[in-house]
């Protein structure tokens, strides 16, 4: 089975980040694997021991030709990845970005299943994975919350505000997979180094055939502002004077989870 | 001359902050309470290949170098201290034996499973009557039946009772009633060998996530192959084992005064008395700085000796200095950062008293430290 993971690389969270003079967050530093990919990267692996072989491939697109969260990715065991890294590509909007990223999947060739987290931890608009789809002419299974894979078809369980549906389709899919679907492993020291000789395949949007689809010029979407997220208001404090319980549980009622 | 990290060394510390942030810092704790080995994370680190730290790739370890070792200790060691001990015993004293004397057959049968982190090393030296005297040791090993028939009782082992134990690798007598000098072999014994049994779990005063026993050998029948390396210089074996053991507990003592440093400044900076942070008063601010300035003393120490072995040369007094001045300050250390968090920092539910009550043994294991004065003196000349 072959596998293609999207992985974004994104500015560490832990350091505070900086918006550009396009509202567009600025990635100059290094850059890491961003968390939410590193459930695609681990459900992959899974599925495809789960499989009995195949292979990881991870496509990626980022600036300045970074590679440190994709070698995270290869360390945890994936086998190659295409970056595609074009100053050309600054600016893209979300369907730029499902663009390039579908074409990646194509030059990747023979693929079973996409995988993508749902979304992005730094910018996001939640959107590429189905734009991407759309592209490959793929059916799209979003938030995904367990996979299984047998026979040529894939069956996940959807989150759902209520629970879960069961969703079922034929391979090749895009699946998006949520946060803590699986519990994505540590690389190991041995991976790490083996991940250092892995291939990148290193592409531009030219190489894609995107030249002037993609950047600023193609944009069809534009930042036009940005504000603080309102501060996170305090919690409601009980205090219990022996009946603290019949409290929380008329607030467990209000909210109706029981 | 500075002892900058390559890159497979960065990497290495890399791994083992993110591994003993995220998963030793949040579970350990537990385990010390619960005076418990916790093999689970040993498990994992041996996943990750951390097990086989000094041991060549083709043994199945990762053939790190001691500075390189040095510095992912102090990462496990910032986290929690027990894990840190088991996991040095396991990578030194516990795995070196076999690797240095061993022949390519015990290599692949008994180091390969403690490189590649499926299993616990451990070395039983100590005796009731024999721990800085290390040649007063009665447990013997006699011929018998085309193998060798052992008997005595090793206390204080580390790593040899758990669900992950190999067994131990052991120092016995062998000398026969011709002999006029005592001679000492080195054994393995497996767990699950006839007659070999350890006593409960010690109770120590800290490192309560490490599993030290007593061992006992009654009638304990080994075939030949269980004899490690030349029968006449097992004590000289055991003895050089000890020496990198030595670099290790000056490793641990490091992350030890580091974590208390980082508690004490942390705390001293956000406590506030007679309206200011005690950060603010000399008193403390001396204390923090006088940590400050040995620590970094300490690790310069340390990381020489490492580098001395790295490059093939001798090291047995670097580390024995390294071992003696930073166990020395870990204690003092471990003491005045209690001092600095006042009544909070003698209660057992906070990190920076578990730390304390880990430091003391820091001046005792792997040679006290009035023995590193002796081997320093002899080395001097004395
Ligand atoms: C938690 C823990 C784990 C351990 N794990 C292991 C293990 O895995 N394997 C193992 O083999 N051992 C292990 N040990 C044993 C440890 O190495 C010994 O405790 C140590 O070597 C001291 O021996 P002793 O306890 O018999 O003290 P003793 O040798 O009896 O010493 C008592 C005191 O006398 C002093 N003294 C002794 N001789 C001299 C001298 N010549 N000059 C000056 N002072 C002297 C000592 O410094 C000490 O202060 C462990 C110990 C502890 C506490």
């Amino acid at each position: 089975m072959h596998v293609v993971v999207c992985v974004k690389q994104i500015p560490d969270p832990a350091v505070p980040g900086a918006l550009d003079a396009y509202n567009t967050l600025q990635r100059e530093g290094k850059l890491i694997l961003d968390e939410s990919d590193s459930y695609g990267v681990e459900m992959a692996l899974q599925l495809v021991d789960a499989a009995g072989g195949g292979e990881v491939t991870l496509i990626s697109m980022a600036p300045n030709g970074e590679v440190s969260g994709l070698r995270t990715a290869l360390a945890m065991g994936a086998a190659k990845a295409i970056l595609v890294s074009d100053p050309a590509l600054a600016g893209s909007d979300a369907l730029g970005t499902a663009k390039v990223l579908a074409k990646c999947v194509e030059r990747a060739g023979g693929v079973d299943l996409v995988l993508a987290a749902t979304e992005s931890s730094d910018g996001y608009t939640g959107t590429v994975p189905a734009q991407m789809a759309e592209l490959l002419s793929m059916p799209a299974l979003t938030f995904a919350k367990h996979v299984e894979v047998a026979d040529g078809k894939i069956k996940i369980q959807r989150q759902t505000e209520a629970g879960y549906d069961v969703v079922e389709a034929s391979l090749p899919v895009v699946v998006t997979v949520t946060a803590g679907v699986v519990e994505p492993r540590y690389p190991s020291f041995k991976g790490i180094m083996a991940a250092k000789n892995k291939p990148v395949d290193a592409v531009t949007a030219a190489d894609l055939g995107l030249a002037d689809q993609v950047g600023w010029a193609g944009a069809r979407q534009e930042i036009t502002g940005v504000t603080q997220a309102p501060a996170r208001q305090a919690g409601e404090k009980i205090e219990d004077d022996g009946t603290g319980f019949e409290k929380i549980v008329g607030y467990l009622e209000k909210l109706k989870v029981i | 001359m500075d002892f900058s990290l390559t890159e497979a060394e960065r990497d290495l510390v890399g791994l083992c902050r993110d591994f003993a942030q995220k998963e030793i810092a949040p579970r350990a704790p537990l385990a010390w309470e619960e005076a418990r080995c916790p093999t689970d994370l040993l498990r994992e680190m041996g996943a990750l290949g951390l097990l086989g730290m000094l041991i060549p790739e083709a043994w199945g370890g990762i053939g790190m170098t001691t500075v390189g070792f040095v510095a992912a200790m102090e990462q496990i060691g910032l986290a929690d201290q027990s894990v840190a001990a088991a996991w040095q015993a396991h990578v030194t004293i516990g795995s070196l034996p076999l690797y240095l004397f061993g022949s390519d057959a015990q290599r692949e049968r008994w180091l390969r499973p403690l490189a590649e982190g499926r299993a616990l090393g451990a070395f039983g030296l100590t005796e009731p009557d024999a721990g800085s005297d290390a040649r007063g040791i009665t447990t013997r090993a006699v011929r018998r039946d085309g193998g060798w028939l052992i008997n005595g009782r090793k206390t204080f082992i580390s790593n040899a009772g758990t669900d992950m134990s190999f067994g131990v690798t052991l120092l016995a007598r062998t000398e026969t009633g011709d002999d006029t000098r005592p001679a000492y072999a080195t054994f393995v014994v497996e767990t699950g060998t006839p007659g070999f049994t350890t006593g409960p779990k010690m109770r120590g005063i800290g490192w309560r996530g490490l599993d030290t026993r007593e061992l006992y050998f009654d009638d304990v029948w080994v075939a030949d192959d269980h004899l490690v390396g030349d029968p006449a210089m097992g004590l000289s074996q055991f003895l050089r084992t000890l020496e990198v053991g030595r670099i290790s507990i000056a490793a641990l003592s490091l992350s030890l005064t580091q974590a208390v440093l980082d508690m004490a400044l942390d705390y001293a900076r956000q406590r506030e008395q007679f309206g200011q942070p005690i950060s603010k008063f000399q008193a403390i601010q001396f204390k923090l700085a006088d940590i400050a300035t040995e620590l970094e003393a300490a690790r310069w120490l340390t990381y020489r000796a490492a580098s001395l072995r790295d490059a093939g040369q001798p090291f047995l007094k670097e580390a024995s200095m390294a071992k003696l001045k930073a166990s020395r300050l870990a204690v003092s250390a471990a003491s005045e950062a209690v001092q600095i968090h006042g009544g909070l920092g003698y209660m057992l539910d906070s990190p920076v008293a578990r730390f304390y009550c880990d430091a003391k043994v820091l001046e005792i294991g792997e040679g006290t430290n009035e023995i590193q004065h002796v081997v320093i003196a002899r080395e001097l000349g004395c």
